[in-house]
C-alpha cells in the first residue's frame, strides 16, 4: 500500500483565503482530503464554510491559496488556477457538486432520466439504449422508482428532487464529490434516508467527499473528519467523533453544548 | 511490544461555556495490558474510568502522556496519532463497546453488526453470515434483524453493540459496562465472549461493577487511583 495513490492525498488546500472588501470570506483555511474520507466543514452562518467551498468549486475567486487535487492520470494540477475549459471539464467528469436547493444541481426543463443521461453525453457515451439503462440503474440505487424516469424533476418530491441530483452527479464515477447542506432543507424522516444513502454510497464507491452543513448530527453520521470554522477561520479540527464529544474550542464547546437531544 | 500500553495520562476538561471550569480527570495514569490478559477498572462511578476508556480510543484527547497500542505490526500513540491512522487503528486493532448505541435510522441490525467485517475488507454475504451467526448466540431473535435497532429496548441494543465489536475479533478490546443493561441469560453469554476473546489472545480492558461478572473475567483488577501511584 505504501506506494499506491491511496497513500497520497487527493486534495491539498493550502492558504486559502477570501476577502470581499474589506470583509473576510476565509482566512489561510488549510486542509488535505484523502481518497476514500469524507471531510466535514462545520460552523454557524457567516462562518466561511460555504465560501470554502465556493472557492474550489469555481463560482468564487480566491484572494489566496492554493488547491492541489491529483487527477485520473497521477498529475497534479492547482484547481484555483486552471483555466475555464480545463475547471469545466474536471467539474464534469472528476468532480461532482450537490447542492443544498436541487434546483441549483438539476436541469428542471428535462426529465429525471435526462438529467442523469446528459452527465454520461458530457462525458463522451453516445450509446442511447446505454444511457437509458445506466440512467436507470441509478434512479434505482437512489431508490427512486423507475416509472417516473420520464417525470420532470418539479413533479418530484423535495428527497427525491435531492437524490437525483446525486445520481445526476455520481453517473460520471467522480473521485471528489462537494456537498453544500445536502440534507438542508428536507423533512427529518427523508434527512435519515438520503444519509444512509449517501454513507452507503461513499463507502461502497471510495469517493472522497468535502460537507459543508451547520447540522452536527450529519456530520457525525457522513464524515470521518471535521472542520470547525468561525469568522472566516478554522478554529479546530480532527476526528469527528473527538472533535463532537471532547471539543478543545470554547467556540466548539458552545456549538455542541447548543444542540439540543431529543 | 505488548497490545496496550499507557503512561503518564493526563486528561482535564476545559469547560470554556461554564467560565473555563476545570474538571482535572486522570492524573498520571499508567497501565499495561498484556495478550490474553482482561482487565478491569475497579474504581466508584464518577472516578474516569470511561475517560481512560474512550482516550485509548481516540474518542477523547488526553493533554499528556502516551498510549500505546500495537497495531498492524507497528506501535501507534493514540494521543498523537493523525485521524487517518486513528480509524485505521479503530478499524482492524481496537474494539470499543460503549454504553450507548449510535446508528443510523433506517439500518437493519444484521447490517449495523456486519459493517466491522465489511470495513475490514470481508465480503457481504460472508459478513452478514458472521453477523447472523453472532446475533443468534447472543439471543436477538431473528424477526428482528432485519429492523433498525433504534427501536429496540436498552437491553438489546447493548447486544447489538457487543455483536458489532465481538464479530471483529480484535486484539484490543475496550468494555465500558459490557453487561449493564442484561438479564442474567445473555449476561452469561457476554461473559463467555469476552473469556473466549481473551483466551484466544486479545487484550481486554474493562469496566464491570457487577463482582460476580467481575470475577469470571478479571485476571487482575486496577483502580486508576492505584496506576497513578
Amino acid at each position: 500500500m505504501s506506494t499506491s495513490s491511496l497513500d497520497r492525498p487527493l486534495l491539498s488546500v493550502r492558504g486559502l483565503s477570501k476577502r470581499f472588501g474589506a470583509q473576510v470570506g476565509c482566512l489561510d483555511v488549510g486542509f488535505d482530503l484523502w481518497p476514500g474520507e469524507v471531510l466535514g466543514v462545520v460552523g454557524e452562518s457567516g462562518s466561511g464554510k460555504t465560501t470554502v467551498l465556493a472557492c474550489l468549486a469555481g463560482s468564487v475567486e480566491p484572494t489566496a491559496g492554493t488547491a492541489k487535487f491529483r487527477t485520473r492520470d497521477d498529475t497534479v494540477v492547482d484547481v484555483l488556477r486552471l483555466a475555464e475549459p480545463a475547471r469545466r471539464r474536471l467539474l464534469r467528469t472528476d468532480w461532482g457538486i450537490v447542492h443544498q436547493n436541487p434546483r441549483d444541481g438539476l436541469r428542471m426543463s428535462v426529465t429525471a432520466g435526462a438529467n442523469v443521461g446528459e452527465r454520461l453525453m458530457a462525458v463522451g457515451v453516445r450509446h442511447y439504449g446505454r444511457i437509458r439503462q445506466t440512467a436507470l440503474d441509478w434512479l434505482t440505487t437512489v431508490e427512486i422508482d423507475t416509472d417516473r424516469v420520464d417525470d420532470l424533476p418539479a413533479n418530484l418530491s423535495g428527497g427525491m428532487q435531492q437524490r437525483l441530483q446525486i445520481a445526476r452527479n455520481l453517473v460520471t464515477s467522480p473521485r471528489l464529490v462537494l456537498m453544500d447542506e445536502p440534507t438542508g432543507g428536507l423533512d427529518v424522516s427523508v434527512q435519515a434516508r438520503l444519509l444512509d444513502l449517501l454513507r452507503g454510497l461513499v463507502a461502497e464507491l471510495g469517493l472522497s467527499a468535502i460537507v459543508v452543513t451547520h447540522d452536527l448530527a450529519v456530520v457525525r453520521l457522513l464524515a470521518h473528519r471535521l472542520l470547525v470554522m468561525r469568522r472566516g477561520e478554522v478554529v479546530e479540527s480532527g476526528l469527528t467523533d473527538q472533535v463532537l464529544d471532547d471539543p478543545q474550542h470554547a467556540y466548539t464547546q458552545l456549538l455542541v453544548s447548543s444542540v439540543l437531544h431529543p | 511490544m505488548i497490545p496496550l500500553t499507557i503512561r503518564g495520562v493526563e486528561k482535564t476538561f476545559v469547560l470554556h461555556v461554564q467560565g473555563g471550569a476545570r474538571l482535572p480527570v486522570l492524573q498520571g495514569v499508567s497501565l499495561a495490558v498484556g495478550e490474553r490478559e482482561c482487565v478491569v477498572l475497579a474504581d466508584p462511578s464518577g472516578s474516569g474510568k470511561s475517560t481512560l476508556l474512550r482516550s485509548v480510543y481516540g474518542n477523547y484527547k488526553p493533554q499528556a502522556g502516551e498510549i500505546l497500542v500495537r497495531h498492524a505490526g507497528e506501535v501507534v500513540d493514540m494521543v498523537s496519532a493523525s485521524p487517518r491512522v486513528v480509524l485505521d487503528v479503530r478499524r482492524r486493532t481496537v474494539g470499543y463497546v460503549s454504553q450507548f448505541l449510535r446508528v443510523i435510522p433506517r439500518v437493519p441490525v444484521v447490517d449495523v453488526v456486519s459493517e466491522p467485517l465489511r470495513a475490514q475488507g470481508m465480503d457481504r454475504e460472508e459478513a452478514r453470515r458472521r453477523a447472523r451467526a453472532m446475533l443468534d448466540r447472543l439471543r436477538i431473535p431473528e424477526r428482528l434483524w432485519p429492523l433498525s435497532p433504534v427501536t429496540f429496548s436498552g437491553g438489546e441494543q447493548q447486544r447489538v453493540n457487543i455483536a458489532r465489536v465481538f464479530v471483529a475479533q480484535y486484539p484490543v478490546l475496550l468494555l465500558d459496562e459490557p453487561t449493564a443493561a442484561l438479564d442474567a441469560e445473555a449476561r452469561m453469554v457476554v461473559l463467555e465472549l469476552i473469556e473466549e476473546a481473551r483466551t484466544q489472545g486479545a487484550a481486554v480492558l474493562a469496566t464491570v461493577h457487577d463482582p460476580l461478572s467481575r470475577a469470571r473475567i478479571a485476571t487482575r483488577t486496577s483502580t486508576l487511583e492505584e496506576m497513578a501511584a
